[in-house]
């Protein structure tokens, strides 16, 4: 009897072909994002972006920043991309923090005037130049790469510097050189400056060697500095998305009912048109998204702290946006799907996907570059950003005008399509 | 706009619903096969036909729900198509195509406005609907919640808020139980009285025969048959009777001797054509002579289901 009833569940299973490939398509699709963000493509291991702002164009210096560009898991950049024939300026410490404000980088390094003079501290209290790193407090990984490159880069790049530091130290803690000792000292300095620019006109450089702490490094959070939590109002907007989209793929579904009662049939039988119809759809359901993300964020004002009522213009825009792309979403899987089974399927490897790639389940610096790419291709990711911008980097209405217009250009691209598949449903 | 639907001046002479050689065909299957027919003010036209003979592609035809290969509809003279077609039109599908999530007044609100009723206009409406559909009392109830008969009622008062001038209704008692089914037409019979223009689909000839002035008959996408109940019978059968005999005995032997008689068998029932009630005793004689035990006969005028019957071998409800 057991038997029977497994044997008659399993018909039923492959009657469903919806249902059938889901069980086994998604899984593996499922399998494959994670292992392509979390393991094996080691090649295509997310790169930090680092913007450098040399102020001392000293020797050392100069070195440092050599150092840091052959560095395989830095992307070094002194000044902004340009499209034009003529280059951009170098970025300044005031440009380079407004970048990492505006989330262009995670992470930028000032060099402050003087470094090359006393560039190596032995120990806290050295009197060395401290470099500044400007950083963004959401993202926690970047800027603990970069100070131990930094200091891996010193170590390698500078043993001029190093050496010449070490003898002011040996001169000033055992009371004197003698006049032989000093002039040993001074040769060998030279055959080092000697084997330094050999090295640097061969291009070549040893990157095995690592150390820490002979550099000072002063962190400064730049964006972020007084959030209680950062990831919070990320969590907000990355899950309300994905959220907002299995709502509205469940709208979706209602159409499919009415079609199938005969409703859709009645009602376009009156003096409601297709486009009429669909149009009327997508508003309640940018509307429903819209309000859902309201509650959403209200929670997390009262219960999280999340600065809402600090940033009301910018969540009203990024909300309705966001509701009208989502809402979009569901009308093209409405239109396209014939059954609720397939509705089903398609809306949930859909959205999860699109949710994984799209960083609602883990944050896309953390991916890929290739993936991070693939996500500029869903809602989540633009929605994501916009948010981001909002309410971490409190940046203005006007900064969000691509986030704005990618996600006005789906929800009306995806409408558009779905009013073209629609067709089937106004007359045979 | 007023309650009762205005399609416009000079429209008046035209009828109610005229189509003219109707063509509709889906891949190798021909639904439609040049289909003319009119319905006149204030009448109820019955089209009768088995599954598969066209009926509902007509319907869908005439609502504009079928884009047709050839041939032309017009409804008091619009094309099928067009807003005052639509406006002059009520529709009452096979289903139950209702909000059943919404009460009857919301539902009846939600199809009154997207017939373009508003504000008074539209609540004089909700309001009649209510009183002749007998759910007033039910107003508030949500359609998901009615019994059987009454969502037929509230799905018939969708189709009719706005008061169209020609009806369709497609089968509107199927599955109700037979107090709902007086009500029912006893609302067809009040639109009816007030002129409107009826096409009424059914498998029961019971109500085709209580409710419609006319008859069509359509099979294989033809109407094969049109006129009035006794009309019908006339053409089909003229002055001839029918015989109606059961018989004891082996069912291949019996289908066999009433093949051989040109009767037909219909749920183990045989039935013969006679001309003369004399030729009941010959055909007797010849079934005990064949070894068949006879176990009742009678003699009775042919009627609608005979002459469908008749006219497409096969019975109505098949």
């Amino acid at each position: 009897m057991i038997w029977n009833i497994a044997r008659t569940a399993l018909t039923a299973l492959r009657r469903d072909r919806a249902a059938l490939a889901l069980s086994f398509v998604l899984p593996v699709v499922f399998f494959s994002i994670f292992a392509a963000v979390f393991g094996g493509q080691r090649d295509t291991t997310p790169k930090v972006k680092l913007i450098v702002v040399d102020e001392d164009q000293s020797h050392a210096s100069q070195q440092l920043v050599r150092a840091l560009e052959r560095e395989s898991s830095l992307v070094v950049s002194t000044r902004p991309d340009s499209k034009k024939s003529q280059p951009l300026p170098e970025y300044s410490a005031a440009t380079a923090e407004a970048a990492v404000k505006a989330g262009d980088v995670p992470v930028a390094l000032i060099v402050p005037k003087g470094f090359g003079q006393n560039p190596i501290g032995f120990g806290s209290d050295n009197g060395a130049t401290s470099l500044e790193l400007l950083n963004d407090k959401s993202d926690t990984i970047a800027p603990q790469i970069v100070v131990g490159l930094l200091q891996k880069a010193a170590m390698t790049s500078m043993p001029l510097e190093m050496a010449e530091q070490g003898m002011k130290y040996t001169d000033r803690y055992i009371g004197g050189l003698t006049p032989d000792q000093r002039k040993t000292m001074e040769d060998n300095l030279d055959n080092l400056r000697k084997t330094e620019s050999d090295r640097t006109s061969n291009g070549s450089g040893n990157s095995d060697s690592n150390g820490a702490g002979i550099i000072a490094i002063k962190t400064r959070a730049v964006v972020g500095q007084d959030k209680r939590n950062p990831t919070l109002s990320f969590e907000a907007a990355a899950i309300g998305v994905m959220f907002l989209l299995f709502t509205a793929s469940g709208s979706a579904g209602a159409l499919l009912d009415e079609a199938e009662s005969g409703t859709l049939d009645r009602v376009l039988s009156s003096r409601v048109t297709m486009t009429s119809l669909l149009a009327g759809k997508l508003t309640f359901n940018t509307l429903l998204a819209f309000v859902q993300l309201v509650v959403m964020f209200l929670w997390a004002w009262a219960v999280f702290k999340v600065d809402l009522f600090g940033h009301i213009p910018g969540f009203i825009v990024m909300g309705l946006c966001t509701a009208f792309a989502v809402a979009a979403f569901g009308m093209l899987l409405a239109s396209t799907c014939h059954t609720r089974a397939q509705l089903g399927a398609v809306s949930t490897l859909l959205i999860l996907v699109m949710s994984a790639v799209g960083g609602s389940m883990f944050p896309r610096f953390l991916m890929p570059e290739a993936m991070q790419k693939a996500g500029l291709f869903t809602i989540n990711a633009w929605a994501i950003d916009g948010f981001t911008k909002v309410f971490w980097r409190d940046l203005p209405i006007s900064q969000l005008w691509q986030q704005i217009s990618v996600l006005l250009a789906i929800g009306i691209g995806l409408f558009l399509i779905a009013r073209r598949i629609a067709r089937r449903w106004e007359s045979a | 706009m007023s309650t009762a639907v205005s399609v416009g001046a000079g429209a008046t002479l035209s009828p109610p619903l005229s189509i003219d050689s109707l063509v509709k065909r889906f891949a190798q299957v021909t639904a439609l096969d040049g289909v003319s027919l009119e319905v006149r003010s204030g009448e109820c036209l019955g089209l009768l036909g088995p599954n598969g003979a066209g009926k509902s592609t007509l319907i869908r035809s005439i609502v504009g729900r079928v884009v047709p290969d050839s041939g032309r509809v017009a409804v008091f003279g619009f094309p099928s198509d067009s807003a005052k077609a639509r406006m002059a039109l009520g529709w009452v599908p096979q289903e139950l195509a209702v909000y059943p999530r919404l009460s009857c007044r919301e539902n009846l609100v939600a199809f009154g406005r997207y017939h373009g009723l508003r504000g008074p206009e539209l609540k004089k409406a909700v309001d009649w609907c209510l009183a002749w559909s007998a759910l007033k009392d039910r107003a508030g109830e949500l359609a998901k919640n009615l019994s059987g008969g009454m969502k037929r009622r509230l799905n018939m008062a969708a189709g009719i808020l706005h008061r169209p001038k020609l009806v369709l209704m497609d089968e509107p008692t199927v599955g109700v139980d037979p107090q709902s089914r007086n009500r029912i037409f006893e609302m067809i019979e009040a639109l009816k009285a007030e002129g409107t223009a009826i096409i009424y689909t059914t498998h029961y000839m019971e109500e085709a025969e209580r409710l419609c002035d006319r008859i069509a008959i359509i099979d294989h996408g033809h109407i094969i048959a049109a006129g009035s109940g006794d009309e019908l019978v006339r053409s089909a059968f003229a002055s001839r009777s029918q015989v109606v005999a059961r018989f004891d005995g082996e069912p291949e032997r019996i289908a066999q001797w009433v093949e051989t008689h040109h009767g037909r068998l219909v749920d183990s029932t045989a039935q013969f054509t006679i001309q003369r009630s004399t030729e009941i005793a010959s055909l007797l004689d010849d079934a005990a002579k064949a070894g068949l035990e006879l176990v009742d006969v009678s003699m009775r005028r042919p009627n609608l289901e005979s002459v469908f019957l008749h006219l497409t071998g096969r019975e109505l409800r098949e």
